[in-house]
C-alpha cells in the first residue's frame, strides 16, 4: 500500500512526545480512519479528539492541551474550499494564524502547534504528518507545562509552610 | 453594643488605583465606616503587621486585597490575611488576574533585574549591584523581600472567596459587594461580583455593531478620529468588550475609548485572550494566509492587547522560554 | 471486570466501559484485558469488561443487561470508528433504557490497533483514549434526535445511462424526478457507441428506448442543456437552483421535424459536430443525432449568422410553422425542492495530447477510441465505414491500450473498460474493414460475465495481441515497407525483443478520468473527491453509492471508471437508497446543534455572520442572538467563537471537550 517505511522504532529511553490532535469529522478524522483501514503504520504519539468541524476548535483548547501536558497540538481540517460546512476551515485558519503569533510571543516553539488540511482521501497524509510532527516535537523535547507549573510554584513552598493558612491552600491553576 | 464586623484592606503589586476607588465611594464610605471596624488599611491608617498578627484566626470578617503578587512579602501578608479573615475578596484586575504588572510575565526575572539595575537609561550602577534578600552591614543584618520569578494572581497564592473585577472596580460594584457581605447574602464561593454577561450587553453603541464585521484592517485609537456613536469594532478598533464581563457600564466606551478588558472574561471562559481571538478573528474578511497576516499585522502586540489585565490567567501563565 | 454495585460512585454518574477485541483486529495488538482493568479503576466506572465482538447481538445484549442491572448512567465503548458503529451502541444504550447520547465511543481500531505495531504503545494509547471518554461522558446530556420530513421528489444530475436508469427506477416507483443534463440531449457516452461489449448488441437499440421512456414518463421532468448552479438545505430538504441555458428554440413548440435545418442559409453542414468527435459536420442549427432526446433542435450562437451579424434572412425561422425559433431566448433560473439527489455526472476520456509520444494531433492516422466509436457507427459520419482522414481505407490498425491509465506519468488507475472496448473495436474494425488489427496491451483485463469468453473469441478471429506498452508512434520509416506508415515501437515482453509494427491507423484506448469540473461540482453538492478526483463514496464496500452528505448519492463513472453493467447496477442501487430515504418519510438529524443560552448572551452579534446556513439571527426586540435548530448543521463554529461562552453545541460542549483534553493527557 505504501512505499514509505513505518515509523522507525523509538530508541529505548528516548523522549516520547504526547500530541493531542483535533480532527474534523468529515475530512481529517475520516482520513485517519482510512489510514487505519489501509493499515498504514505511524507513530503512536497522537491522541485524536473528534470535532465536527475544525471551526469548533477554540484557541483555548490548544492552550489547555499544552497546559495539561501535551508536547504538541495538531489541528486537522478539510482543505480550503472543501469544508463540509462551507467555510468553517477559513474561520479556523484566521483564528489560528493569530494563535500562532500568540504562541510565539509566549515562547512556545515553532512546530509544537500545527494546522494541517487533510482530506478524507488522504490517509497517507495523516501518516506522514503524524510521523513528521512526532519527530519534530521529539527533537524539541518535552514541553511539560504541568511540571513547569509545579516548578515555578516551588518558590512559594517555604513561605507557605512557615506562614501557613487557615484553609488548605488551593491554587487556581491546580483546580 | 455588639462588635462591628472587622474589615481589612491590603495592597500588593498595584498602582493605588484600587485604593482611589474606595475613596471614590465618597459619602458612601461613611456608611461603610459606620457599619464596620477597619483593622488594616495601609494607604490610609497606621496599623502594623504585628497588630494584625496578634488577632485571632478568622477574627476579621473580610479582607479586601488588591494588587498582584510579585514578592515574598506580599505572599506572606496575604497568607496571614487568609488565616485571619473569614472571607477574602480579590479586589481589582491585578489581584484577580495579574493586571498590568502581569505583563512582566513576558520577561524572565533576570531580564527585568538587568534592565532595571543596569541597562535602563539613567541608571548609574557601575558595580552592577542588585538588591539582595539579605545583607550585613556593620554587623547588622538587613533583609529585603524576594522578587519572585513571576507575577501571580491572588488566587494562585491563597484561596479566594469572591472577586471584584475592574481596573479599578467601580464604586457601585464595591458598595453592592459590601452590602451583600454585610447582609450575609452571598453567592456561591468563587463568584465574580459583577453581571455574567459580556460588556456589549450594557454598551450604548450595541445597536451600531453590524452583524458582519468582515474586518479588513485593525487600527489603533491614535490613528483615527473615533466616531463617538459607532461600535468600536465596526471602526476597526480592538474593543475587548465582547469578551469582557459587564458591570462597568461601558465607561471607557462612554469616554470614546475601546474596552481593554479589565473586567476579565465571563464565568464560562477560561482564557479571555484566546477566546477573544477565537471570536474576532473568525470575523475578519480575508481567506488566504498572506491577506490574513496583513490584517493581523495591525495588532503589533497581541499579548499586550489581549491579556492587558490578565496574563497571569492566560492558560499558559507566563512566557515559557 | 470490576463491579462496585451500589449507587453513584465517587459522586459521579455510574459509568460502564466495554472494550471490543474485534476478533484479533484489536486484541492482536492491544492488551484489551489490561485496558479494561485500568479503566475499572477510574472514578465513576462501575463495570468494565472486554468482549470478543461488542457489535454482535450478545455484545449489545450484555450492554443492555448491564445498564439495567448495574444502574449504569453512562456508557463508553472502545471499539472501531464511530463512523461505523456509533449508531449500533447508541441503540444498545437505548435498549438498556439509557438515553442514547449518554454514550461515547472510543476508536481504538482504525486509530490504534491497525496503525501501530508497538503493542505497549498501542495499549497505552487505548488507555488514554478510554480515559478521555470516561472523563468526557460524565458531562453528556440527555438528547433527542429531531425528526424532519423528507421531500419525496428527487433530482438526478446527469443524463447518461446511469442517470437515465436511476431516474426511470425512481419514476417507476412513483417518485417525481427531475433529470438535469448539461448537454442538449440525454444519452451520454453510450449514445455515441455503436456496439457494446461483450454481447455486441447495438448501443442505440438498448439505450434509445430508455431515452424515450425518460421523455414520456409522467413522473420525470427532463431539463437538458441545463446545469445545477446552487444547492442549499440538508438531507430530505434540498433547495436546488438550476440554470436552463438558451437553445434559441422553444422546447415546448419544437417537434423535431428538422425543416429548419434544411432551410438554414448554410446549404451544407460546415462546422465540426461535437457529438461526432469533430469527424462529422453540422450546421449552426442542428440536432446531435437522430434519436436525440428531447428531439429538439438548437442553434449555436457562435456559428449562426443571425447571432454574429444580425443580418441573416432567418430562413430557419421562416421554415418553422410552429414559430419555435426564438433568437431572443434568455437563460432561465429554476428552483426545485427535493429530498434526495443522485449524481451521475459521468467521466471524460483522457486527453491524448498529454501522451505526445503517440502522435495524436500530429499524425492524422492517429485516432482516439471515441473517434473510432463514431467511425464504426452506422449512424456516424462515415455511416460505419472505417476510413482514414485522407479517405484511404486502412489495411492495418494498431490499438494501443492503457493510454492515460496505469501510468505513473498520467493516471495511475486502471480504467477498467479499455481492454474490453479495445477488443470490441478490434472486432468491429476487422468486421467493417477487413484490416489486420494489432492490440498492444500491458495486461489483458477481462473480469466480467462473458468477458474472458469475448477475449477468446477475438483471439480466434485472428486479431493480433502483442504484450507491451508502446514506446512511440512515428512516421520515420526504416525499411521500404514502413514507408508511408505509422510505426509503433514496442518491447514485446512475451517474445523478449523490440518490435516495429507499421500500420495505417492507430487507435488510442484512452482511459477514463474525472470530469474537468468534478471539483466544482462536488463542492456544489458538498461531497468529497478521492485523490484521483472521482467522487468519494461513504464506504468503499458497505456504502458505495452513499456520500458523506446524507441524501446525496452517486452512480456510474463519476465515482470511478466502470462499464455499463456495473453503472446500471450502481444507478439502481443509488435509486434504491434514495427510495429508502424518501419512503421512510422523515429523517432523524444528529442533535449536535448549537443553541444560545439567552440569559448569558450579550447580543454582541459575533456569531451571526459566522453561520453559513443563516441559522443564527439577531432578535431585535430581545437584543439576543437566536439559533434556528432546524437550519443548524452542527459545525460548532459559533460555539467556538462566542466571546462570552454563551453558545453551547450539543455533544461538543466546552466541558465535554475540556474534560476530554484532560482525560487524554491524564495519567
Amino acid at each position: 500500500m505504501t512505499k514509505h517505511p513505518a515509523q522507525p522504532p523509538a530508541a529505548p529511553g528516548q523522549f516520547e512526545p504526547r500530541i493531542v490532535a483535533f480532527f474534523c469529522n468529515w475530512c481529517t478524522y475520516t482520513a485517519a480512519d482510512l489510514a487505519g483501514v489501509s493499515r498504514l503504520k505511524y507513530a503512536p504519539n497522537v491522541r485524536v479528539i473528534r470535532v465536527m468541524c475544525s471551526g469548533r476548535v477554540d484557541p483555548q483548547f490548544v492552550l489547555e492541551a499544552f497546559a495539561k501536558g501535551a508536547d504538541g497540538v495538531l489541528l486537522g481540517g478539510c482543505h480550503p474550499g472543501d469544508c463540509h460546512y462551507a467555510e468553517g476551515n477559513y474561520k479556523t485558519l484566521r483564528r489560528m494564524r493569530m494563535l500562532e503569533r500568540m504562541l510565539k510571543a509566549m515562547g512556545v516553539e515553532d512546530g509544537r502547534f500545527r494546522l494541517e488540511w487533510i482530506s478524507g482521501a488522504e490517509g497517507d497524509k495523516v501518516r506522514a504528518v503524524v510521523n513528521e510532527m512526532t519527530a519534530r516535537v521529539r527533537a524539541l523535547g518535552p514541553l511539560d507545562l504541568p511540571g513547569r507549573f509545579q516548578e515555578w510554584d516551588k518558590e512559594m513552598e517555604e513561605l507557605e509552610k512557615r506562614v501557613g493558612t487557615a484553609d488548605a491552600p488551593e491554587v487556581a491553576h491546580a483546580r | 453594643m455588639p462588635d462591628k464586623p472587622k474589615v481589612a484592606f491590603y495592597w500588593c503589586a498595584s498602582c493605588g488605583g484600587c485604593e482611589e476607588a474606595v475613596v471614590d465611594l465618597a459619602e458612601d464610605i461613611l456608611k461603610v465606616v459606620e457599619a464596620v471596624d477597619i483593622v488594616l488599611w495601609p494607604v490610609a491608617m497606621d496599623f502594623k503587621k504585628a497588630d494584625v498578627e496578634a488577632r485571632p484566626d478568622k477574627s476579621i470578617a473580610v479582607a479586601f486585597i488588591n494588587g498582584a503578587i510579585r514578592t515574598s512579602e506580599q505572599e506572606e501578608w496575604v497568607r496571614m490575611l487568609r488565616r485571619k479573615a473569614g472571607l477574602v475578596v480579590s479586589f481589582g484586575a491585578c489581584a484577580n488576574s495579574g493586571g498590568i504588572p502581569a505583563l512582566a510575565n513576558q520577561f524572565k526575572k533576570e531580564q527585568i533585574l538587568k534592565y532595571v539595575y543596569e541597562d535602563c537609561p539613567g541608571v548609574d550602577n557601575p558595580a552592577k549591584t542588585r538588591p539582595q534578600t539579605e545583607t550585613t552591614d556593620e554587623g547588622r543584618t538587613v533583609t529585603l523581600p524576594e522578587f519572585r520569578s513571576m507575577v501571580r494572581s491572588l488566587d494562585e497564592v491563597i484561596e479566594v472567596d469572591y472577586y471584584l473585577p475592574g481596573c479599578p472596580p467601580t464604586p457601585k460594584l464595591i458598595m453592592a459587594a459590601v452590602g451583600a457581605i454585610l447582609a450575609g447574602k452571598l453567592p456561591p464561593q468563587g463568584t465574580v461580583l459583577s453581571p455574567d454577561n459580556a460588556l456589549c450587553e450594557e454598551c450604548k453603541r450595541k445597536d451600531s455593531k453590524p452583524a458582519d464585521l468582515a474586518l479588513t484592517e485593525f487600527k489603533r485609537p491614535h490613528q483615527i478620529q473615533i466616531d463617538p456613536e459607532k461600535c468600536m469594532l465596526a471602526q476597526g478598533l480592538v474593543c475587548m468588550g465582547p469578551a469582557t464581563r459587564s458591570g462597568c457600564e461601558a465607561r471607557c466606551v462612554e469616554g470614546n475609548m475601546p474596552c481593554t478588558g479589565c473586567f476579565g472574561p465571563s464565568s464560562r471562559v477560561k482564557d479571555q485572550g484566546a477566546k477573544f481571538v477565537s471570536s474576532v478573528f473568525s470575523n475578519i474578511a480575508p481567506k488566504e494566509a498572506p491577506e490574513i497576516d496583513k490584517v493581523l499585522d495591525g495588532i503589533p502586540d497581541p499579548i499586550g492587547t489581549f491579556y492587558r489585565y490578565g496574563l497571569s490567567k492566560c492558560i499558559l501563565r507566563r512566557k515559557l522560554n | 471486570m470490576a463491579d462496585n454495585n451500589g449507587n453513584q460512585k465517587d459522586g459521579l454518574p455510574r459509568i460502564g466501559f466495554y472494550i471490543c477485541h474485534c476478533g484479533t483486529n484489536i486484541a492482536g495488538v492491544i492488551d484489551v484485558a489490561a485496558v479494561a482493568k485500568y479503566v475499572a479503576g477510574l472514578p465513576g466506572v462501575v463495570v468494565s469488561r472486554d468482549y470478543k465482538y461488542m457489535c454482535s447481538d450478545p455484545g449489545q445484549e450484555m450492554i443492555a443487561a448491564d445498564i439495567r442491572e448495574h444502574k449504569l448512567e453512562r456508557l463508553v465503548v472502545a471499539a472501531c470508528s464511530p463512523n461505523l458503529h456509533e449508531e449500533t451502541f447508541r441503540k444498545a444504550a437505548a435498549k438498556g433504557g439509557l438515553n442514547s447520547f449518554y454514550f461515547q465511543m472510543v476508536n481504538i481500531r482504525e486509530h490504534a490497533s491497525w496503525v501501530h505495531e508497538d503493542k505497549a504503545a498501542a495499549t497505552q494509547k487505548a488507555k488514554d483514549l478510554a480515559r478521555a471518554a470516561v472523563y468526557r461522558v460524565r458531562f453528556h446530556q440527555s438528547l433527542e434526535k429531531k425528526q424532519v420530513p423528507v421531500d419525496p421528489n428527487v433530482l438526478v444530475v446527469g443524463g447518461g445511462i446511469a442517470g437515465i436508469h436511476a431516474a426511470l427506477t425512481l419514476a417507476n416507483a412513483g417518485k417525481k424526478v427531475t433529470l438535469v443534463e448539461r448537454e442538449s440531449t440525454i444519452g451520454g457516452h453510450m449514445a455515441a457507441f455503436d456496439k457494446t461489449f461483450p454481447t455486441l448488441d447495438c448501443a442505440a437499440c438498448i439505450l434509445t428506448p430508455k431515452m424515450s421512456a425518460v421523455k414520456s414518463h409522467p413522473n420525470i421532468t427532463l431539463w437538458t442543456y441545463s446545469e445545477v448552479e446552487k444547492v442549499e438545505g440538508y438531507v430530505g430538504n434540498y433547495k436546488v437552483t438550476v440554470r436552463r441555458k438558451p437553445r434559441y428554440v422553444k422546447e415546448d413548440l419544437c417537434v423535431g421535424c428538422m425543416e429548419c435545418i434544411d432551410a438554414c442559409v448554410f446549404k451544407e453542414p460546415k462546422f465540426p459536430a461535437k457529438f461526432d468527435q469533430g469527424l462529422g459536420k453540422r450546421k449552426p442549427v442542428y440536432i446531435d443525432f437522430p434519436q436525440a432526446t428531447p428531439k429538439v433542435v438548437m442553434i449555436d450562437p457562435e456559428t449562426c449568422i443571425q447571432f454574429k451579424t444580425g443580418k441573416c434572412k432567418k430562413s430557419c425561422a421562416a421554415a418553422c410553422d410552429r414559430d419555435a425559433i426564438d433568437f431572443a431566448q434568455k437563460p432561465e433560473i429554476k428552483e426545485l425542492q427535493v429530498g434526495a439527489i443522485v449524481l451521475a455526472t459521468g467521466f471524460q476520456t483522457f486527453d491524448s495530447k498529454k501522451a505526445p509520444q503517440y502522435g495524436y494531433g500530429k499524425y492524422p492516422g492517429v485516432y482516439t477510441a471515441l473517434e473510432i466509436e463514431r467511425l464504426v457507427n452506422a449512424s456516424g459520419p462515415t455511416s460505419g465505414e472505417v476510413t482514414l482522414r485522407d479517405g484511404r481505407h486502412p489495411k492495418s490498425v494498431g490499438i494501443i491500450h492503457c493510454v492515460g491509465s496505469r501510468d505513473e506519468k498520467t493516471n495511475k488507475w486502471c480504467s477498467r473498460v479499455c481492454c474490453m472496448y479495445s477488443l470490441k473495436l478490434a472486432h468491429l474494425i476487422k468486421e467493417h474493414s477487413g484490416a489486420e488489427v494489432y492490440n498492444f496491451y500491458i495486461d489483458m483485463r477481462a473480469p466480467g460475465k462473458a468477458y474472458e469468453e469475448f477475449y477468446d473469441k477475438l483471439l480466434s478471429e485472428g486479431v493480433h495481441f502483442i504484450r507491451g506498452r508502446v514506446a512511440e508512434v512515428t512516421d520515420w520509416a526504416m525499411t521500404p515497407e514502413e514507408e508511408g506508415k505509422l510505426v509503433l515501437r514496442v518491447e514485446d515482453t512475451l517474445a523478449g525483443f523490440v518490435r516495429r509494427v507499421p500500420v495505417d491507423m492507430v487507435v488510442l484506448s484512452t482511459g477514463l478520468e474525472p470530469k474537468a469540473d468534478a471539483q466544482e461540482v462536488r463542492r456544489r453538492f458538498n461531497i468529497g473527491c478521492g485523490n484521483e478526483g472521482f467522487f468519494q463514496e461513504r464506504h468503499p464496500k458497505l456504502a458505495p453509492v452513499n456520500t458523506f452528505t446524507d441524501g446525496v448519492f452517486i452512480a456510474g463513472a463519476c465515482q470511478a471508471p466502470k462499464d455499463i453493467p456495473d453503472t446500471v447496477a450502481q444507478a439502481g442501487a443509488a435509486a434504491a437508497e434514495a427510495l429508502a430515504l424518501i419512503d421512510a418519510g422523515h429523517v432523524e438529524l444528529e442533535p449536535n446543534t448549537s443553541h444560545v443560552v439567552e440569559e448569558e448572551c450579550s447580543g454582541c452579534k459575533s456569531c451571526v455572520a459566522l453561520c453559513p446556513y443563516t441559522a443564527i439571527t439577531f432578535n431585535e426586540s430581545k437584543k439576543k442572538a437566536e439559533i434556528n435548530e432546524v437550519l443548524c448543521k452542527g459545525c460548532g463554529v459559533c460555539a467556538a467563537a462566542c466571546p462570552s461562552g454563551s453558545i453551547k453545541q450539543n455533544l461538543f460542549e466546552d466541558d465535554e471537550i475540556f474534560s476530554e483534553i484532560e482525560g487524554v493527557l491524564g495519567k
